[in-house]
């Protein structure tokens, strides 16, 4: 426990003494190391630590928030008369706080359980990976030019008391390694990235193999060496298991998020019940997919991680909710509050957003399209959720002519419109893979993974510059 | 009214005390940070969320033996700050010695003139709270009313900061800046739910005072009110308009391209091209912090080190890269004054702070003029997924509306523009006179860019 409950229980009663109606405290301690690898040899090793507390205070629609690295009982007591007096108006307390129950024996979550904590491996065993990653990847090729890796690893202990009575924590882990390849030919410089992290320790490295890792982004930027223009105008897209669930993630997941659907900011509001997308499309959000890297045991306001079904055969169910927002509507938090520090509120987001397989060969999908493009990689995306309107950028690509992929494009970016390209989701296969990201919202990153089988979208437009 | 704090010798004597603690043989440098902020949002014209708090925190570097170990705390408490010193020096240990890496000496700092920057204004920390809030709902509910086709407000906001930083290393560098900001925005929705668009309004400036509500709100209503009823274009080849903002993030991707670092690492567009024309004649480009009116504005860079204009590209040729002492060492040159920091939370990298093109005489249909037809573009969307400094292709969503006859016409959505950074440099007819300061390390101005691939329908 980062903080006593005896001193939650003071410090939420100092945060309802100017009439709030609820009140919460977030302490956080998170602890971060990373290495990278550039040019051959180790260029910097780095160690972070952020400790600290944020406190909310709810009154009627308004919520005011201090944030303090003061984790003593006096320094959080002036965060939480902030607080309070930043939407308090000199009323008197109203509510009381209960006794504060803890919910949880032990404060070490299922994943850590698990997990071979980063602080407990020698350093030089992280920076001999790094090593091994940029050796397989030189082998690729003598076109690779340049390689960059890097290790990050992260463990978060975080611990939320409300004036409900709520005591809960949990302790987080995540790891993740990245390589970045630049080769150069005769067309120019091309780049190539794998990136792949998880909501696991060190022994993420017994799932993954770093001189695979390495290899899949020097492979990405030579291939890229040898790309024609992309097309541009509209066209079959198929997306390659793994690649597209950005586009879920764009297309309709943030458009599915209860804050913004609250604030008339989502074309997808007044839609529940309805066919949103093609029969072919079921979009889950799962907090607690195996050890994702947008998994976690409860979420940043103490809720329970759950699997939200959020459209079933193309029929919209429901939205992501968190807990201010689903107090409001009477009704329970899917799991969804996220934050990026103790020095953000927290807000609807997504964890694990994916498309589970449908029953298609996804070499017969490819088989099946005269002409298109075919995604392997996506560089990631954004939405205006208002009008729907997405892009995401092609990373590595392929054109498809006569039901084959043929050669490798440059990097373009596509766009769409969510509510229509969903309903042009027309072949779905039996395979299976996520995608590891960081998802921005008003300033905050939070990880997320997203997945799907391969797919395909009838069409899309593609930005390419040949005409 | 509140006492006008400062802490800047709070900082700076910390920074000695971490830095006066070098052995014999080792090199460190200290740079601490303390922001104040308030942060208001209001929905339907009530405060969603307000937000009053401060932040601090330091980022220690440790050289010893050419080998370079940093380490950072959100935390200005001595045994967080104990452990991240000791954190920093483990750290430098498992590095590799490079020969190229150390800390500057004060005769490089001080080789240019400080300039005399004035980026703090008292008068923001005396602004009561209440006089905030009652500006972020004055707005919140002109921008509502202001036009019969607004249906709501997305998010209307109001947010401030106080910033002080100190900087200090065992070499004898020795400094300490501060600036303020304040700035307001409000998210226009306009139009039915069958005809949706959004449109953004913003007004920034280093106090309360200097924000204008009547901008905002006069552009967040055009923004988003004159894209009702865009469809998607055809596609074709077609001359193109940059809205200020959105030659802001253009210069961004670009800047990249000037970065010693990528140089020295062949990971630059620009890699042997000093002296060769690499754009239109008519593109003039200099990295000026030492503009006060640009928000990113400093005295002095990362390390301490004096901050200057720096020319990249003159008439179309190219200049010279950006440079840290680091990467200038190794490319046997001085430092450019162009280190800069992510926070306290990382070591001094390489970057711009106030990169703009040289503006021109025209307005932005003056600019148009000379073309049958161009397109306006009024924003990008995608620039981090569908741009690669290092490959130079530039894809992105936009929308826009269509320029014919001397004037504004339809409105265009759902389509994408591409090109290269190389092509668009050479493509530039004309830089408009409409400079923009805008947050971020790039200035907008209007830019007209000849050709590039339209994707549509």
């Amino acid at each position: 426990m980062l903080v006593d409950n005896e001193v939650c229980e003071r410090v939420l009663g100092e945060a309802l003494k100017r009439g709030g109606e609820f009140a919460e405290i977030f302490v956080e301690d998170r602890r971060a190391t990373s290495a990278r690898y550039d040019e051959g040899r180790v260029e910097e090793l780095t160690s972070g630590r952020d400790r600290g507390a944020g406190i909310r205070v709810i009154v009627g629609e308004s919520t005011g928030f201090a944030h303090t690295a003061d984790l003593s009982e006096a320094g959080l007591l002036e965060a939480a008369k902030g607080a309070a007096t930043a939407v308090g108006r000199g009323a008197a307390a109203t509510k009381s706080v209960g006794r504060l129950v803890e919910q949880r024996a032990s404060n070490r979550s299922s994943s850590t359980n698990k997990a071979t904590l980063p602080e407990t491996i020698d350093k030089g065993a992280k920076i001999a990976l790094l090593q091994r990653a940029d050796a397989a990847a030189r082998e690729v090729s003598g076109a690779i030019q340049s390689v960059s890796v890097s290790y990050a690893d992260s463990r978060r202990k975080i611990q939320i008391a409300n004036s409900d009575g709520l005591s809960t924590g949990d302790d987080r882990v995540r790891t993740r390694f990245m390589v970045q390849c630049v080769a150069s030919g005769d067309t120019g410089m091309q780049t190539g990235m794998e990136a792949p992290g998880r909501g696991m320790g060190f022994e993420f490295f017994n799932d993954f193999e770093v001189e695979s890792i390495a290899r899949t982004a020097a492979e990405r930027s030579v291939s890229l060496l040898s790309a024609v223009p992309a097309p541009s105008g509209q066209m079959a897209v198929v997306l390659k298991r793994g690649a597209g669930g950005v586009l879920f993630h764009e297309a309709c997941g943030h458009g599915l998020e209860a804050d913004l659907v609250q604030r008339d900011a989502s074309v997808f509001k007044d839609r529940i019940g309805t066919q949103v997308a093609s029969e072919l499309v079921t979009v889950i959000d799962d907090g607690t997919f195996a050890r994702e890297w947008g998994t976690y045991d409860i979420d940043d306001e103490g809720q329970a991680a759950q699997r939200n079904v959020l459209i079933e055969n193309g029929v919209l169910t429901d939205y992501m909710w968190d807990l201010v927002r689903a107090r409001k509507s009477g009704r329970a938090s899917s799991g969804n509050g996220r934050r990026e520090t103790y020095r953000h509120l927290p807000m609807v987001r997504m964890t694990n957003t994916f498309l589970p397989a449908g029953d298609t060969d996804p070499d017969a999908i490819i088989r099946d399209t005269q002409y298109g493009i075919y995604c392997v990689q996506l560089g990631g995306g954004q939405v205006d959720t208002a009008t729907g309107d997405f892009v995401f950028g092609v990373t590595e690509g392929y054109l498809i002519e006569n039901g084959e992929i043929t050669r490798p494009i440059r990097a373009a970016q596509l766009v769409g419109n969510g509510p229509q390209t969903m309903t042009l989701v027309d072949a779905v296969g039996n395979d299976f893979e996520t995608w590891t990201g960081t998802c921005g919202k008003s300033g905050q990153g939070v990880p997320v993974s997203s997945g799907q089988p391969t797919l395909r979208v009838a069409r899309m437009t593609v930005g390419g510059t040949a005409s | 009214m509140s006492a006008i704090q400062t802490s800047q010798p709070v900082l700076l004597e910390l920074c000695e005390q971490i830095a006066s603690s070098a052995h014999p043989g080792e090199e460190i440098e200290a740079y601490a940070s303390r922001s104040r902020e308030t942060d208001i949002d209001v929905f339907d014209g009530a405060i969603a969320s307000l937000t009053v708090a401060g932040s601090s925190g330091v980022g220690i570097r440790v050289i010893q033996d050419y080998r370079q170990g940093f380490a950072w705390a959100g935390s200005l408490d001595p045994d967080v700050i104990a452990d991240a010193l000791n954190e920093a020096r483990d750290n430098a240990k498992f590095a590799e010695p490079d020969e190229f890496n150390g800390l500057v000496d004060r005769e490089t700092a001080n080789a240019h003139d400080r300039p005399e920057l004035s980026l703090w204004d008292d008068r923001l920390d005396a602004v009561e709270l209440d006089a905030k809030i009652a500006y972020a709902l004055d707005l919140d509910r002109r921008v509502r009313g202001a036009d019969p086709r607004i249906r709501n407000v997305e998010s209307t906001s109001y947010g401030d900061g106080l910033v002080e930083s100190a900087l200090v290393s065992s070499n004898g560098i020795s400094a300490t800046n501060r600036r303020t900001i304040a700035s307001a925005s409000s998210v226009a929705i306009a139009g039915t739910t069958d005809d949706t668009q959004t449109g953004y309004g913003f007004s920034v400036g280093r106090t309360f005072e200097a924000l204008n509500s009547d901008e905002i709100l006069a552009m967040a209503v055009e923004r988003s009110t004159r894209l009702l009823g865009a469809q998607q274009p055809n596609g074709r080849r077609i001359a193109v308009l940059f809205d200020p903002m959105v030659t802001a993030s253009f210069l961004g991707v670009l800047s990249a391209a000037f970065n010693g670092e990528s140089m020295l690492k062949g990971r630059s567009l620009f890699i042997d091209r000093l002296g060769e024309a690499i754009a239109a004649p008519a593109v003039h480009l200099v990295d000026d912090p030492t503009d006060q009116r640009s928000l990113g504005a400093s005295p002095y860079d990362g390390e301490g080190v004096s901050c200057r204009a720096n020319t990249l590209i003159a008439d179309g040729i190219m200049q010279g890269f950006l440079h840290n002492s680091y990467t200038a060492r190794r490319a046997g040159t001085a430092t450019t004054g162009s280190a800069v920091r992510g926070g306290y939370r990382s070591t001094p990298g390489v970057g711009v702070r106030s990169l703009r093109l040289t503006p021109g005489l025209q307005s932005p249909l003056e600019l148009a003029q000379p073309f049958a037809e161009v397109l306006y573009i009024q924003a990008v969307h995608g620039l981090h997924s569908g741009t690669n400094p290092i490959s130079g292709d530039f894809s992105v969503g936009a929308e826009g509306i269509m320029i014919r006859d001397g004037a504004y016409q339809e409105p265009v959505r759902e389509l994408t523009i591409a090109s290269t950074v190389p092509k668009m440099l050479f493509a530039v007819t004309g830089i408009g006179n409409d400079t923009t300061y805008l947050p971020g390390g790039t200035v907008g101005v209007s830019l007209l860019i000849e050709e590039m691939m339209m994707s549509g329908s």
